[in-house]
């Protein structure tokens, strides 16, 4: 009976868990992205995902030259290595984006309509050019060891049926996310730069009075923003593939993510990320084989247990947006609605 | 310059464009451009009528237009009697069922108040009503879908003619605006456009996935047609008549079996460029008729109360103007042309295909429409509609040869020029980008920006 509950337990954790994670912290970095952009400059940027792409395809250039270079970071993936250049690239083209497009509508203090249709604009050129740089395919980049346990191993180690297999990618995911979760916040609490960031962000005019300066606050949130996405877009790629299709795709998810949790407040977009990831991930699983383990045979169910197939799973954070937005518009931790 | 100058000078632009074309690549080229120019003009119209008339933020274009596309094929499809036999009664139950779960969401909703009594009440009556659901809906559609699985699948339709659709379409897109707007409308800005963003994925999502209706991504073609067959036009022995009588001087010049041939290729070229003239003749009046209706309500007193609501809710408001209603008013309106142009579309195409909706296409196209030719100045949509698709259309084939000119002191096999080539096509997405842009920051009006006419102008 122990063994079974355990098997249970292990398949839970192989098939919903780990996924969860891996896949709630890529959310959970992107949405913190689209949190801060709201916070400091007040529009929902819709050129968060697409600039994203643009990070990932540094990465993935740099990686391939990398490569033919013959330098690998062992067991570690190379795009790791590859990930502080590509970071430098997007912040620039982040800062020229706002300097050529976004200042101008600042300075006229447009409506947050304005700022939206801009980041479309933005959201346009940015997919055109990753397309034409690097194409609309799939490319794979990642290299090193593929797992930290195959499931075989496990399997091996500790005598169940059913095996936990984590790959490396999801484990760096998670470690990453950690790492920069803690780097942000130390950021955003104790640093000068920080607090301006939240003055500014609570208040502008009073954040104004006490002589902050708003351009470089802006600049500042654009280069956390362009780091956060990147390491995001790299680590998704690594984690899944790159495609500039899918990250376009992902932005609702992060929208998601960052109203869910509280649009503005960073703890929000985390717990907001974790909360899509897991409903993506368990509303489409199917359950059956789980409940085999816990219930009598006889008891066992025919179906495959299943609340919502496998092709909605793009659907549910949707579904979990438009009702989040209906029932509580200010997400789980209250934000900042003007 | 003067509005109306410049509205002249924009279109006999975009006739010289089309006569460019006409002559440099073909008749039958230019047709089809002009035929979607058509349908993104009337798209556009719907989207200017949400924001250029009402500021609403409305990036679920695609869904709408979805929605259409979906009624092509309820109206026009022959009904299948082996589906409806199969599980036609089931899918009702389960119809009904779900209805009644409705309903009683909607009278706990009523019969309670705000707190945790009426999140719990209605939290249980969704789960109950969807584990009552289910045991009737899953079985009936396998039922449905494993009916001819290659050709069918699917329900059908009512065999109706197809034109019947575009109404249809209409009242469908209608009918989702009605419950997207009761439900999103109270959201600001930015909010609503997120969340329309995220309807427009999930009425996708269902279209796509929902194959006892639609085939889902196994698509439906074959869909009736409202104009003639080519294939009938080339058998019919009036019509070669009419291109004999048409190309009198070019076939008198040859004779014997090089007439035949001639007069054989001419019937299959006049043919294709025939069907589409009937197209542009039927899309045409449905955008006349549209954009009429525009002007009128634009330049009525609903009109200007639309403006004013607008420009300042708070003073419309204190004027006792009734926000909430009149938004969700103006947003059905735009989204049930919106679905009107979306089932036009389909039937251009003659087959419904749910996977090559995409938002980029679909929405933020019509959005830089919108925005270039000018918001809330209709003629300025129509103008949008024409430019950005000729432009979408025709930047392929320019940027093709702008980069087959730039690298063309490369070798022929050098790997950068072979790759830039592959991928020039994606720099229409960067101009549309560039393009909107630079509208917004240098003429933030659009080409031909909106005109207000005082009461006092119009004695």
């Amino acid at each position: 009976m122990a063994t079974d509950f355990l098997n249970a337990l292990i398949l839970l954790a192989n098939f919903v868990i780990v996924p969860g994670v891996a896949y709630g912290s890529q959310l959970a970095l992107g949405a913190l992205g689209i949190t801060l952009v709201y916070a400091v400059l007040r529009f929902a940027n819709f050129a968060h995902s697409d600039t994203m792409a643009f990070g990932t395809m540094s990465t993935v250039l740099i990686t391939w030259w990398f490569q033919s270079l013959g330098i690998s970071f062992g067991p570690l993936p190379t795009a790791l290595l590859a990930l502080p250049f590509a970071i430098i690239i997007t912040i620039g083209v982040v800062l020229i984006t706002d300097r050529t497009v976004y200042r101008f509508y600042r300075s006229k203090r447009s409506s947050p309509a304005i700022f939206v249709i801009a980041s479309i604009g933005v959201m346009f050129l940015m997919n055109g050019l990753v397309r034409f740089i690097i194409g609309p395919d799939d490319q794979r980049f990642v290299d090193g060891e593929r797992f930290i346990i195959t499931a075989r191993n496990f399997k091996k180690m500790t005598g169940l049926d059913e095996g936990l297999a984590i790959k490396v990618t999801q484990g760096l995911t998670i470690v990453i996310a950690v790492i920069l979760v803690i780097a942000l916040f130390w950021f955003l609490n104790r640093t000068r730069s920080g607090k301006a960031m939240r003055a500014y962000s609570d208040n502008e005019d009073l954040a104004l009075l006490s002589g902050i300066d708003p351009e470089r606050v802006v600049m500042v949130t654009w280069i956390i923003t362009a780091a956060l996405m990147t390491i995001a877009g790299t680590l998704y790629g690594l984690d899944k593939s790159f495609k500039p299709f899918t990250y376009f795709n992902l932005l609702l998810p992060f929208f998601a993510a960052a109203i869910v949790g509280g649009i503005g407040q960073p703890v929000g977009a985390i717990i907001g990320g974790y909360v899509i990831a897991f409903s993506e991930v368990s509303i489409t699983y199917a359950y059956k084989k789980f409940l085999k383990y816990l219930v009598a045979d006889d008891w066992a169910p025919e179906g495959l247990v299943q609340l919502l197939s496998t092709d909605y799973k793009f659907a549910v954070s949707f579904i979990i947006l438009v009702v989040v937005l209906l029932i509580r518009p200010t997400g789980i931790i209250r934000g900042k609605v003007v | 310059m003067n509005r109306p100058l410049r509205a002249v000078l924009s279109f006999s632009l975009i006739a010289v464009l089309f006569l460019f074309v006409g002559f440099g690549q073909s008749w039958s080229v230019a047709l089809a451009i002009f035929n979607l120019c058509l349908i993104s003009s009337v798209m556009a119209l719907g989207v200017n009528i949400q924001w250029g008339y009402a500021g609403l933020f409305n990036v679920g274009t695609m869904g709408f237009a979805a929605l259409g596309g979906v009624a092509t094929v309820l109206v026009s499809k022959a009904p299948i009697p082996e589906s409806w036999a199969a599980g036609g009664s089931d899918l009702m139950i389960a119809a009904l069922l779900t209805l009644l779960t409705i309903g009683a969401v909607v009278f706990a909703y009523r019969r309670t108040s705000k707190g945790p009594l009426r999140n719990i009440s209605i939290t249980v009556i969704i789960v109950v009503g969807f584990a009552v659901v289910r045991p009737f809906y899953d079985p009936a559609v396998a039922a449905i879908e494993s009916v001819n699985p290659a050709h069918a699948g699917y329900l059908g339709g009512l065999g109706l003619p197809i034109l019947f659709s575009w109404i249809v379409g209409g009242l469908f897109a209608a009918g989702a605006a009605w419950i997207v707007g009761k439900i999103a409308l109270g959201l600001r800005s930015d909010y609503l456009a997120i969340a329309t963003l995220g309807i427009a994925e999930i009425v996708l999502a269902v279209v796509k996935n929902e194959d006892w209706l639609t085939r889902g991504v196994k698509n439906v073609s074959g869909l009736p047609r409202p104009v003639p067959y080519e294939i009938d036009l080339q058998a019919s022995e009036r019509f070669i008549g009419w291109v004999e009588w048409l190309y009198e001087g070019t076939l008198g010049a040859v004779s014997g079996a090089d007439r035949s041939a001639l007069l054989n290729d001419l019937v299959i070229e006049s043919s294709s460029i025939f069907v589409k003239l009937c197209y542009s003749g039927l899309f045409a009046v449905v955008l006349i008729i549209v954009f009429m209706l525009s002007m009128r309500a634009l330049n009525s007193p609903w009109g200007r109360m639309m403006r004013a609501i607008r420009d300042n809710e708070t003073a419309a408001n204190a004027m006792g103007k009734n926000i909430t209603g009149r938004h969700l008013q103006v947003f059905i309106i735009g989204s049930a042309v919106v679905g009107v142009a979306g089932a036009m579309l389909t039937t251009l195409d003659g087959q419904l295909t749910p996977g090559s909706y995409n938002p980029l296409r679909f929405t933020f196209l019509i959005w830089v429409m919108v925005i270039v030719g000018g918001s809330g100045n209709n003629l300025g949509a129509v103008l949008g509609g024409f430019l950005i698709w000729f432009f979408w259309v025709e930047a392929e084939p320019v940027g093709v040869w702008l980069i087959d000119f730039a690298t063309s002191w490369m070798d022929g096999s050098n790997p950068i020029r072979l790759h830039l080539m592959n991928t020039a096509q994606h720099m229409r997405l960067f101009t549309m980008g560039l393009v909107l842009l630079l509208v917004m920051r240098f003429n933030p009006g659009g080409i031909l920006p909106e005109t207000v006419h005082r009461a006092t102008d119009q004695k």
